[in-house]
């Protein structure tokens, strides 16, 4: 059977086509890093989401399949990974009602209310002074019935 | 020579080492998982947070993460050249990956330093509770990687157990996948 014809390409710093290749997929992480940091800095909400979270799952995605080479692992590594974020997902969706509610009918989670009203309290006083505001606000109260 | 079970033999179509390293990552995914869902969900329902996350240093953790995938093609490249057979290059870039290693622990380091001085600690509130515990998980992470690859580095060199780089690459890679999300998490979102 006949060779294919070998090109004998060479790469800088003495690098093997792969390792060129992986070279290249460092730089376009590296592109979408920028991305991911200078996209927040414009402000918008959606945007933000978008450049920060959307670009970190195509970093992961791309990390996962060009350097982790998962997607030429047998087929149940790939299961095995995402039944474990099956899992997380299922932790996530039973514990968030918990959470991310502080009040539904006929109760009323004080102690994470206290702790939004402290935190907004404490914040904004930090804030003042380091914006040097001669009227101090006042201290936070911390109540507990 | 006798050889350990769980090298190069393979009962499910991958060598029993490699498939044991999945099985760790497996493991890890449910433990910064639950760690990050956790944190995703209070920071929703806790928008007092962002006066604390404010405190974050975006261009510190900008730069680690530039460190991580940077330490991340070096670790590639060695399993490029233990591929090759080329032990002596897989040890060399697994050393430069542990260098990577140790300068993303050294920054952390002057970055905590700094803002335990401005007086956010582990007590503080609970944003600082999340943030020193996740990047305290992910570092010890970080050392654990290093140290098994200078182990790792010193057979390679001698051109043993070259099927150990991929192993410790697919584990470093993960770190470095972690730090993809944990960026944005605690560094950009305000």
């Amino acid at each position: 059977m006949s060779e294919t014809t070998s090109t004998s390409k060479t790469y800088p710093l003495g690098l093997s086509e792969h390792g060129f290749q992986y070279v290249k997929i460092w730089g376009l992480l590296l592109g979408l890093l920028v991305v991911s940091v200078v996209g927040p800095m414009i402000g918008i909400r959606w945007l933000t989401l978008v450049t920060a979270f959307g670009i970190a799952f195509v970093k992961a995605f791309i990390v996962a399949t060009r350097f982790m080479h998962i997607n030429l692992e047998r087929k149940f590594v790939t299961y095995m990974v995402a039944g474990m974020l099956a899992f997380m997902l299922v932790m996530v969706a039973g514990i968030s009602p918990d959470v991310l509610k502080h009040e539904g009918h006929h109760w009323v989670n004080k102690a994470a209310n206290d702790a939004v009203d402290r935190g907004e309290k404490e914040g904004a006083a930090h804030a003042g002074e380091h914006e040097g505001a001669a009227e101090k606000p006042e201290a936070p109260a911390a109540e507990h019935h | 020579m006798i050889r350990p079970i769980a090298t190069t033999r393979e009962a499910t179509g991958i060598p029993t080492g490699r498939l044991a390293v999945w099985w760790v990552i497996a493991s890890e995914i449910v433990i910064f998982g639950g760690l990050l869902g956790s944190y995703l969900m209070h920071r929703l329902g806790h928008p007092e947070w962002a006066y604390q996350s404010v405190h974050t240093n975006t261009a510190a953790g900008a730069f680690n993460t530039f460190v991580l995938l940077t330490s991340s093609l070096f670790a590639v490249l060695a399993h490029d050249a233990a591929e090759h057979k080329d032990g002596k290059k897989a040890a060399k870039y697994l050393m430069i990956t542990c260098l990577g290693g140790l300068t993303f622990l050294c920054v952390k380091g002057a970055e905590w330093t700094h803002e335990i001085r401005e007086g956010f600690t582990l007590t503080s509130n609970t944003f600082w509770s999340f943030y020193y515990t996740a990047a305290g998980l992910h570092g010890i992470h970080v050392i654990a990687g290093m140290i098994i690859m200078l182990f790792v580095a010193a057979d390679a060199a001698k051109g043993k157990e070259l099927q150990r780089v991929e192993n410790i690459g697919i584990y470093w890679h993960f770190v470095d996948l972690v730090w993809i999300f944990l960026f944005p998490l605690l560094y950009i979102a305000k």
